[in-house]
């Protein structure tokens, strides 16, 4: 139960960079921080104690423990997806730097609303 | 039949690909691809909801059959509500692609344009057919993550915040998505939709469902851009380029925002009261603040974005009021009505808001500025836009004979029927401020005197412009005829019965 509990704080921990910070390169660490806490939960979720790789053993005559084997391909996914998100940022992050000379946020305010 | 149905990823996602190739070998042909390819799909999905109705078809994605009555692999699932979603996905990301062509003239990479354009339908046609959750995010984030990069097309300034905003908010939605995903998954050890469902309804509503139900209210509605979470999209579909504001406005936010949550809560969870509430609220708020918000912009898009919340907020209002219904276990034909009308305006809100930020387009096309401002007198100058954006402007606001009129009739009705009179009232009050202040755009952009400064080299936009608009206000016409009986078997009826009816 402590794995979840720290697992949630570290995604409380990412929420919180993203919304007090002002520098944009801090807010994309802050996302990444979220996304990474979530693929540990899901590999949390998977997890046994004592479970061995999922790999059919057949010539073993008791039952084995296996991993679930689904939130490891589902984390898989999701990480290129995160790397996907991340690189987009920080290529936005960059070209903002490039028209506006700075990376605080509250200087960054064309827009309004 | 079901063979059919991979077709819509697979065409739009070919073509992605296959632009680039193109583009090195006939540069006068890629530009056409998307809309081609869009143009088939549409055929087929109308093809599909003639011959199918409301049936489900189900398509297993490597032929995967279930082991012990436990779904295996990736199900796509095809029922009424889908197939009408995909018709209009892709109607509207054919005129949208078409009139792309003369419109993206001015920026440089326009392959790139094209490329983004398909993978963001792909996404959303993938979104809208996929039976697994994990497979919907996936799906998701494809067309969102296209979309970003769309938003920040012109990169300039504004373009970049604006994209940069949206991203940033986007990504923590698409987090909580995952992380409601994750529990789902914890909790039933499954993620085909229909296995969940089953599973949820064998037991009693607990906490960890209620709990899932608020990550993913406060994910897909940060995606749809509901009240509390709309910041990001009066900045977002201003600052993209007009066909891409269509499509953002008139599509994105309906199939991975709306869509998803009337299908999760509708035919996955079971309906509880307080969240059906939440839900009401939530519309309710953003029918009024939005329009609020509206009136007193003078950046034409601004005002058609946030348009786009307040309509929205009729759509989810409706699904809540029928979710209430349901709920308290009350007459089930009002709780059809009120999603019937809810399902018809979302339908015909993708319409009219696509011809209306196409117009937008035409207008900044020809003068150059979208500042209202600094408008005036175009009726004479644009002859096709300012009279199909007379036709958008009626129909969104609500004048018979257009399909806003009958769409926001059937809310209203539902919810007098179902003793909501405070509801109906303030659809009445919202329905006349989106009238004024479309009076107002109307007023300044189109009827007022030319301004002296900008009267020079004003001509109408090129055909290839014209016809999206022509056609899209032709069906703003005739989408009226869905309410008849005989023609709303065949087109309406499908899409309700595919959510109401798992739950009788």
């Amino acid at each position: 139960m402590l794995n979840y509990i720290l697992c949630f704080i570290l995604f409380l921990i990412g929420l919180y960079g993203v919304l007090t910070r002002k520098n944009i390169i801090k807010i994309i660490i802050g996302l990444g921080i979220m996304e990474y806490s979530l693929n540990l939960f899901f590999i949390l979720m998977g997890y046994i104690e004592g479970g061995v790789i999922p790999i059919v053993d057949l010539s073993s005559s008791q039952p084995i423990k296996y991993v679930d084997p689904l939130p490891q391909a589902l984390v898989l996914t999701s990480i290129v997806i995160g790397l996907a998100t991340t690189a987009l940022l920080l290529a936005i992050a960059i070209k903002l730097y490039k028209k506006y000379k700075t990376f605080d946020i509250d200087k960054i305010n064309n827009l309004k609303g | 039949m079901d063979s059919l149905i991979p077709l819509f990823v697979i065409v739009p996602l070919g073509i992605a690909f296959l632009i680039p190739l193109v583009w090195k070998l006939i540069p006068s042909a890629f530009k056409y691809l998307p809309a081609a390819g869009m143009l088939v799909l549409v055929v087929i999905a109308f093809f599909m909801l003639i011959t199918n109705g409301s049936e489900t078809v189900t398509y297993k994605v490597g032929g995967w059959e279930p082991v012990k009555n436990i779904p295996i692999g990736i199900h796509l699932v095809v029922d009424g509500l889908s197939m009408t979603m995909l018709i209009l996905i892709n109607l509207i990301g054919f005129l949208a692609g078409l009139y792309s062509v003369p419109y993206m003239k001015k920026f440089t990479g326009e392959n790139y344009y094209f490329v983004l354009f398909s993978l963001m339908v792909a996404g959303m046609n993938g979104v809208v057919i996929t039976g697994d959750l994990f497979n919907l995010f996936v799906f998701l984030e494809i067309s969102v993550i296209s979309s970003y990069a769309l938003v920040a097309f012109g990169s300039s300034k504004d373009e970049l915040e604006a994209s940069f905003k949206y991203q940033v908010l986007g990504g923590i939605a698409s987090l909580f998505i995952l992380f409601a995903l994750a529990i789902t998954y914890w909790y039933t050890s499954t993620l085909n939709i229909n296995d969940i469902s089953l599973l949820l309804k064998q037991a009693p509503v607990s906490k960890i469902t209620i709990f899932i139900q608020i990550f993913f209210i406060a994910g897909f509605g940060l995606k749809a851009a509901l009240i509390p979470f709309h910041a990001w999209l009066p900045d977002a579909h201003s600052s993209a380029p007009s066909p891409v504001s269509a499509m953002l406005s008139g599509i994105l936010i309906k199939a991975i925002g709306v869509y998803v949550l009337l299908r999760l809560f509708f035919n996955m969870f079971q309906i509880s009261l307080e969240i059906s509430v939440i839900i009401t609220t939530i519309g309710v708020l953003s029918m009024v603040i939005g329009v609020v918000l509206a009136i007193g912009q003078w950046d034409m898009k601004r005002l058609f974005a946030y348009h786009s919340i307040s309509q929205m907020g009729y759509v989810v209002m409706a699904a809540g009021i029928a979710m209430i219904i349901l709920s308290k276990g009350g007459d089930k034909g009002i709780a059809v009505l009120a999603l019937s009308g809810g399902l018809f305006h979302m339908f015909n809100h993708s319409v009219f808001k696509g011809l209306l930020f196409l117009n937008a387009g035409s207008v900044e096309y020809a003068t150059g500025t979208r500042n209202l401002k600094e408008l005036g007198g175009l009726s004479e100058l644009l002859p096709v836009t300012s009279v199909t954006s007379l036709g958008a402007s009626l129909s969104i606001s609500g004048i018979p004979p257009f399909n806003g009129f009958f769409s926001k009739l059937i809310i209203i009705i539902a919810a007098i029927q179902g003793r909501f009179y405070l509801l109906a009232l303030l659809a009445v009050i919202v329905s006349i401020i989106t009238l004024a202040s479309f009076m107002k755009v109307q007023r300044y952009a189109f009827l007022d005197k030319l301004k002296k400064t900008r009267i020079q080299n004003i001509k109408e936009v090129p055909f290839l412009m014209c016809l999206p608009m022509i056609v899209l206000a032709l069906l703003c016409l005739f989408m009226s005829l869905m309410v008849i009986p005989g023609i709303r078997e065949t087109f309406l009826m499908p899409a309700v019965n595919s959510l109401i009816s798992l739950i009788m």
